[in-house]
């Protein structure tokens, strides 16, 4: 009987891929175990083995198809005296990849037009209107920063594990080492206190280091040369030590990958004076704040999220285009409730905006982009405006940055509240394994339009 | 004085001589100054005096030259002196005053000076190690023949992050000395209650790191060890260990009543094998200095940190505006 093979997934986060390269052709005898195709994934290029052997009656997707979605069919597979006629697929399409409608994005276009639709401008844009732009995804936005700046400047030279001849373990660090070479793209040991404190060192000598944490788990057996090391010693010099470094790489939550390489740190990094914290959501942000943060003379963790590297967004077509710290960005205007998120938190806020919109709340979404320094200023200004407020984030709701952001508006806009602060936050417990809890133990886009409307007493 | 093995003292002039009896005195007498002054309330919190020790960075310092660096731990004011900072600036930071290296912000074992390449001053124990290496990484890459001293104890030596170093250190070939400052007691746990290695300083075969043990009681050694370390760094080979021994003759800090060994230990060792004493008595055997010119050096050593302990006191304390400087550079 034919069976179809599916395109598979090959890492925690793949959705789809690029269909590299056909090993087998058809009406090959395969056995189990043979590598029968490259497939790309998110992450790299992987060999896709037979699970059952048989003959390859019939591709579906020509090599060099990118695009193609996890469990989309890709071969036939017959059985001996089977004729490669009888696999005639049951699902095939004329492009092989038949990308699935997004069903609730028409279904979500506002049904009433009953509140006034904010201006569709973004405020205050980071670049100036009529600028070119570009869509890319994260990923290649954070590449293109570092490679400017190490274009810029000799001193900027990145470390890690897998960046330079594996190309870097989630792809960030692709091409670099062809561009720079080994003495500017170097790969470590797997050492992670060890190179955090050879990376301060360096900074100390004078270098301009970006270390890349494989993900920022592993960046707590190196907590202590971040805080103790590279966050004070210049206020323990009297000025004259400053460590300009930049730890980067994945941060939060991926996909079951259980409780210990799913966590968000940032509230951990945001609270120690002497560290700058960034955690982008955009790719523009993305690349416009690395290369701020390449060029500050301090020590910047730089939060990068596994899940947001493959989306696209459009970035300005600049020869140097930065983002400052400290400077939030509106992505939506509204005037009912304001929406205060950061890195991966703005998909749930912007979903939940959606959202809230076809049943008439007018929400405001915030992206603080920077959470060390915070613009307070543009959360209350819009706070003065919506009276009321809900933050979304991925991390635990103990000591978050949430917390504290409600502890800020209560103190500086009291009088200006109509209901109190709504935090929605990852749940108070380890992320589990299994894929239904896992969902339930990250905030949700319901969980924040709940919110939104029971600030809105609605 | 018991018979030494090591150094020749054949091919040592005078000036040298008389150049590492001032710079370890002058540690000395500064260190026994501090605890004056500690015992007195005008130096808080942790105080690690280097007495017993000063021949290790007065050897060490005689073979660096302009432009190396050195980075140590907590026990940090003899690396200091030596490396040429001044003594009122280092005791005016033990006071925390306006006047000291980190302006009353960094406190004894945080002093750090961009002018000397003193790397500082680091709190936590083995957190230095992997900085060294940095540094050293540092000048590799901007292509000079700097090295970096990077001194760590016989306690931090069991610490995991000094292995991770010393295995990128050799990988890289990165020209760093380690300097293991064996001063027998972590804390108080003598070396022999916390490892079974017979020695530290062969650790580092396991990298692939040449090194040996130094007689660190006698400058000499020290210095003929430290020319042969800072050798094999120039000429690009990579790094090396030098497993210095040596003898804190204080308490780890001003608060440790040193219960774990024995007065008669410590008596044994000033008497026999004390590192000042031991050039004091080649600067007079080998006719060099006579009692009255070592008089005068003590003299004028004692008006250096005299004075030091002068301007400590006077000071002013830092402005309450510093509470809120230094947190960030400007970008």
């Amino acid at each position: 009987m034919a069976t179809e093979i599916l395109m598979p997934a090959l890492s925690p986060t793949m959705e789809e891929g690029t269909l590299a390269k056909w090993l087998k052709k058809e009406g090959d005898t395969v056995a189990a175990g043979d590598i029968i195709a490259e497939i790309e994934t998110d992450k790299a290029t992987m060999e896709f083995e037979a699970v059952d052997e048989g003959i390859l009656g019939r591709i579906l997707i020509a090599e060099g198809t990118e695009g193609v979605k996890v469990n989309t069919p890709i071969a036939v597979m017959v059985e001996e005296g089977e004729s490669v006629a009888d696999a005639a697929p049951k699902t095939r399409t004329e492009s092989g990849t038949k990308p699935e409608p997004e069903p609730s994005a028409k279904a979500e276009a506002p049904r009433t037009p009953a509140a006034p639709k904010p201006a569709a401008r973004a405020p205050e844009p980071d670049w100036p209107e009529g600028t070119e732009t570009r869509n890319q995804t994260v990923r290649e936005a954070l590449r293109d920063a570092m490679a400017e700046e190490m274009r810029r400047e000799d001193t900027v030279f990145i470390m890690g594990e897998e960046v330079a001849e594996y190309q870097g373990a989630y792809k960030i660090t692709q091409g670099l080492l062809d561009e720079f070479g080994a003495r500017r793209v170097i790969d470590t040991p797997i050492t992670e206190h060890g190179f955090a404190g050879l990376g301060v060192g360096a900074a100390f000598g004078g270098l301009r280091p970006i270390v890349e944490f494989m993900t920022f788990n592993f960046a707590m057996q190196a907590m202590d040369q971040i805080v103790n090391s590279a966050a004070k010693t210049l206020y323990m010099s009297g000025g004259q030590m400053g460590c300009p470094i930049v730890f980067r790489g994945p941060n939060g939550a991926a996909a079951r990958v259980a409780a210990q390489h799913s966590q968000d740190y940032a509230a951990w990094y945001a609270s120690i004076p002497g560290l700058k914290v960034a955690m982008p959501y955009s790719a523009s942000d993305a690349k416009g704040l690395l290369k701020s943060a390449i060029r500050d003379p301090n020590p910047v963790i730089f939060l990068e999220n596994e899940i947001l590297y493959g989306k696209s967004f459009e970035v300005p077509v600049l020869e140097d285009f930065t983002v400052p710290f400290g400077k939030a960005r509106i992505w939506r205007e509204g005037r009912d409730v304001t929406l205060v998120s950061w890195g991966i938190g703005m998909t749930y806020a912007l979903e939940a905006a959606k959202k809230l919109a076809t049943e008439g709340i007018s929400a405001e979404v915030i992206d603080l982009r920077t959470l060390r320094p915070i613009d307070y200023e543009t959360v209350l200004d819009s706070l003065r405006k919506t009276n009321r407020c809900v933050t979304v984030e991925e991390g635990f709701p103990v000591g978050s940055i949430s917390n504290h952001l409600s502890a800020v508006i209560m103190r500086e806009a009291f009088d200006w509240l109509d209901a109190p602060v709504l935090n929605c936050t990852g749940k108070d417990v380890p992320m589990p394994y299994a894929a239904n809890l896992e969902k339930h133990a990250l905030v949700t886009t319901d969980e924040v339009v709940a919110a939104a409307k029971q600030v809105c007493y609605r | 004085m018991a018979a030494r093995k090591g150094a020749a003292t054949a091919n040592v002039s005078r000036d040298d001589l008389m150049k590492y009896y001032r710079d370890m005195l002058l540690i000395r007498r500064f260190e026994e100054k501090a605890g004056q002054l500690y015992g007195m309330g005008l130096i808080g919190g942790f105080c690690h005096l280097y007495i017993g020790q000063e021949a290790v960075v007065v050897g060490l310092e005689a073979a660096a030259s302009e432009g190396d660096k050195r980075v140590t731990s907590y026990r940090d004011h003899g690396h200091m002196l030596a490396c040429g900072m001044d003594p009122k600036g280092v005791m005016a930071e033990l006071t925390g005053r306006e006047g000291g290296y980190s302006r009353g912000k960094g406190g004894s074992m945080h002093m750090f000076s961009r002018e000397k390449h003193f790397y500082g001053g680091h709190g936590i124990v083995g957190a230095q190690v992997p900085i060294g290496a940095g540094l050293a990484f540092a000048d590799k890459y901007l292509g000079n023949d700097r090295v970096t001293f990077t001194y760590f104890g016989d306690g931090a030596a069991n610490q995991g992050q000094v292995y991770e170093t010393y295995n990128m250190a050799e990988l890289w070939s990165l020209p760093v000395i380690f300097v293991i400052e064996n001063n027998r007691y972590a804390m108080g746990t003598s070396v022999k209650r916390s490892t079974k290695s017979p020695s530290l300083w062969e650790r580092g075969a396991a990298y692939g790191i040449p090194g040996e043990e130094v007689d660190g009681m006698d400058v000499l050694a020290v210095k003929a060890a430290g020319d042969k370390a800072v050798a094999h760094c120039r000429a690009g080979k990579g790094p090396y260990i030098l497993e210095v021994m040596t003898y804190r003759y204080r308490g780890h800090s001003m608060s440790d009543p040193a219960k774990y060994r024995t007065r008669d230990e410590v008596q044994k060792i000033r008497e026999e094998r004390d590192a000042i004493e031991h050039v004091r008595q080649l600067l007079l055997t080998g006719k060099h200095a006579s009692e009255d010119d070592l008089k005068t050096i003590d003299k004028e050593t004692k008006e250096i940190v005299n004075a030091s302990a002068d301007f400590a006191r006077e000071s002013p304390e830092p402005d309450v505006a510093e509470l809120w400087t230094d947190i960030y550079a400007d970008a």
